[in-house]
């Protein structure tokens, strides 16, 4: 039987598992949207291309499927880009379909028209423009192929309107050929001897986890590693999540606000071994002085990561999970470790903290955060000073409970993001920390949050300023406040125009009764913290010196 | 060093755009590239010459690689192996003095393919270095168009660059 396109991308949509995407119409996607109409399908819609691309985005990172979202042509996709570099800094799986145009417009500067296929060249993994609607089955059969495998990130399918309104047979296109994609799952076994060896030489281990652990479901083989080797766990902002922050060998986060003893140990080892991490610059900051007593073992399932930043002695290529496998299967658990001594010292000596001066400071409530939800919840964030604490003084003890920008660092990112998240696991509570700045940024997703009644609770941690950015100029700009200073509306107020409740909390004794009251109100919360206006997140690396030498 | 990079890449729309974008966004430089069908209608042959030390050499062929769309990368730079460029060249020439550039297209074994009143437009083929050679040779006279197809190299004797492997070194 003959179906239009766009009721085949609906089979093609179904046969991939997926059963919610996130979208916004408009007139290039019609055909597409009728299909929708009455397909066992669930549409969120947001009230932003952008929202739909973070919603999509959180709600990958929060299941580990994939990602949907679909806008129209023009504006409607390019709403959607900074969604999509965000998906793929952070190597998200996300499926993102575009309308076009007709065929018979396309390249006339037609109304609507933009080059998305171009535009996101290099901000997917792949992407495709369908001209025949014989190819849309395969092509979507292909799209989420290479989105879900290997690294993982957004493929784009850009669909010209008489392309979805084409009629054409559907087929299921079996399964994928593509000569040029391969996947290394299985490392090379040596390139795993020589990383045994070296394991076994080593006194001073240290092991550096990034987003590639949560990708590649490989935080039990983490545990087990560290555990046999005693050696202490430090995690990118990715990798948050994918060791327990709870436990005696973690020392959180390294790098530019990473934890003086993490950075510390990092520059004292002698052997560092990296896990599903790129040596990103605001991990090792000075490049030169990073890890430099340390033979390098990393372990990445992309091999262009494998010496992109920094000189690696020994590479392991393959699935993570596998390898750390391969690895520990001939290893020797260590019954002592003076090394990890030296850590736990250091950890004590050098605690995370802040100083206490009767005003609300934004440490303080996060920390409420954590009591009250004992950890039992999904935190997104957005991006700034509040997502740096969020990372400091909330600890995360299972993968895929802490959503955050790392990569593309994205304003605006958090909410629409914990939206995706609530719609993922909507038995949980999903906790969005967030900035007065950022979440100006797609606040109009209240709207979204509302109507399909996602509880989500917000938590904006209200100083007047974009923080990060008035620390630099503290710091570094004399104090020169060049327009870092923000105004916003009245949160509660905003809150309740949209139908959310909303609260507002000025004195620490109060967070934890607001909270617990939040998580009782069965609809979306915004929750505004006015906070000590220039607090710093510290500690902090700046700009340029080697981690070891921070502030704070 | 200069290294000669033999690509299968799938004949789709936009795949020279993939590969040319790579090459800029990383910032590697490309000295020429040639791109064409192969004796497969399905796959495109992109010959690349890029600049770079065995660090940038690596990166440019794993991110390369990373492309849906390239099938094979072989760098054929250590290999034997034949290279060819072919260059036009258009050159202000009186009829007195046709004679001599005649006998220079001789010595390069280049045709003369065109004849004006004032001009001849003389085509050569070679390595890079004859062909250079023979654009300074000309130049003289007074070069008023010239255009060069960038280098394309096939390895010699019975190895090959194809979809399936023949000993070739494959990166």
């Amino acid at each position: 039987m003959n179906k239009t396109g766009a009721q085949i991308l609906v089979e093609s949509l179904l046969a991939e598992g997926v059963d919610t995407i996130f979208g916004y119409p408009g007139g290039a996607v019609l055909p597409i949207y009728d299909a929708l109409y009455d397909a066992d399908l669930r549409h969120i819609l947001t009230r932003h291309e952008q929202g739909a691309a973070h919603a999509a985005d959180g709600y990958a990172r929060a299941s580990g499927k994939p990602g949907v979202c679909l806008a129209t042509s023009g504006p409607g996709a390019t709403n959607l880009v900074t969604g999509i570099a965000n998906a793929y800094m952070d190597s998200v799986p996300m499926v993102a379909i575009t309308g076009q145009v007709p065929t018979s417009l396309l390249g006339r500067d037609s109304f609507q028209e933009a080059d998305i296929t171009g535009i996101t060249l290099p901000i997917t993994k792949h992407n495709y423009l369908v001209k025949d609607v014989k190819d849309l089955a395969r092509t979507v059969r292909e799209a989420f192929y290479i989105a879900t495998t290997g690294r993982p990130g957004p493929v784009l399918i850009d669909i010209p309107r008489d392309v979805s309104a084409g009629m054409a047979e559907y087929e299921d296109p079996g399964p994928v050929q593509l000569p040029g994609y391969h996947i290394k799952l299985e490392p090379d076994p040596e390139q795993v001897t020589r990383a045994v060896r070296a394991i076994e030489e080593s006194e001073r281990p240290v092991i550096y986890a990034g987003g590639g652990v949560i990708n590649g479901g490989a935080h039990e083989e983490l545990l087990r590693l560290a555990e046999m080797l005693l050696a202490p766990v430090a995690t990118t902002l990715m990798g948050l999540g994918g060791f327990p922050g709870n436990h005696p060998l973690s020392v959180g986060m390294l790098g530019m606000h990473g934890s003086k003893y993490a950075n510390y140990a990092v520059c004292e080892c002698d052997l560092l071994i990296g896990v599903g991490v790129r040596f990103d610059d605001r991990v090792t900051s000075k490049i030169e002085e990073f890890a430099p007593n340390a033979t390098v073992i990393h372990i990445d399932i992309d091999p262009a990561e494998i010496g992109k930043n920094v000189g690696v002695d020994i590479p392991v290529v393959g699935d993570v999970r596998c390898s750390l496998r391969k690895i520990i299967e001939r290893l020797q658990p260590r019954l002592e470790s003076r090394w990890r001594d030296k850590i736990f010292n250091w950890k004590k000596e050098y605690p995370i903290e802040y100083v206490e001066n009767g005003r609300l400071k934004p440490q303080e409530v996060i920390q409420e955060i954590y009591n009250v939800t004992r950890g039992n919840v999904r935190v997104a964030t957005d991006v700034g000073q509040h997502q740096m604490w969020a990372a400091h003084y909330y600890s995360y003890d299972r993968p895929r409970t802490f959503i955050t920008s790392g990569g593309l660092g994205t304003m605006g990112f958090g909410f629409p993001a914990a939206l995706g998240v609530q719609v993922a696991c909507p038995d949980e509570n999903v906790v969005c920390i967030s900035g007065d700045g950022s979440f100006q940024m797609n606040s109009q997703e209240l709207a979204t949050a509302v109507h399909y009644n996602l509880p989500v609770k917000v938590a904006i941690i209200n100083n007047g300023y974009l923080g990060m950015v008035r620390q630099w100029q503290e710091l570094f700009y004399n104090r020169r406040y060049a327009y870092t200073e923000i105004t916003g509306p009245d949160f509660v107020k905003l809150a309740e125009a949209y139908g959310a409740a909303g609260m507002r909390v000025t004195k620490k004794s109060e967070i934890r009764e607001a909270m617990e009251e939040a998580l009782r109100i069965p609809k979306p919360v915004v929750i505004d913290f006015p906070i000590e206006r220039e607090e710093n997140v510290l500690p902090m690396v700046p700009p340029g010196e080697p981690i070891n030498k921070m502030l704070g | 060093m200069r290294h000669t990079l033999a690509v299968l890449v799938e004949n789709n729309p936009g795949v020279l755009a993939r590969v040319a974008g790579l090459f800029s966004r990383r910032g590697f430089n490309i000295d020429s590239l040639a791109v064409g069908r192969t004796e497969n209608p399905d796959v495109s042959r992109m010959t690349i010459v890029v600049e770079g030390d065995a660090r940038v050499l690596e990166q440019v062929t794993k991110q390369l690689h990373k492309l849906v769309d390239v099938i094979k990368i072989n760098d054929i730079t250590a290999d034997e192996y034949v290279d060819r460029e072919l260059v036009l060249i258009k050159v202000n020439v009186d009829p007195a003095q046709r004679g001599e550039v005649m006998q220079i297209a001789d010595v390069f074994r280049a045709r003369i393919v065109d004849l004006g009143r004032k001009t001849l437009t003389l085509e050569c083929t070679g390595n890079d270095g004859k062909i250079n050679a023979f654009e300074e040779s000309l130049r003289p006279y007074g070069i008023k168009e010239l255009v060069r197809t960038g280098k394309i190299a096939m390895l010699r004797g019975s190895k090959y660059t194809g979809l399936q492997d023949n000993g070739a070194r494959d990166e």
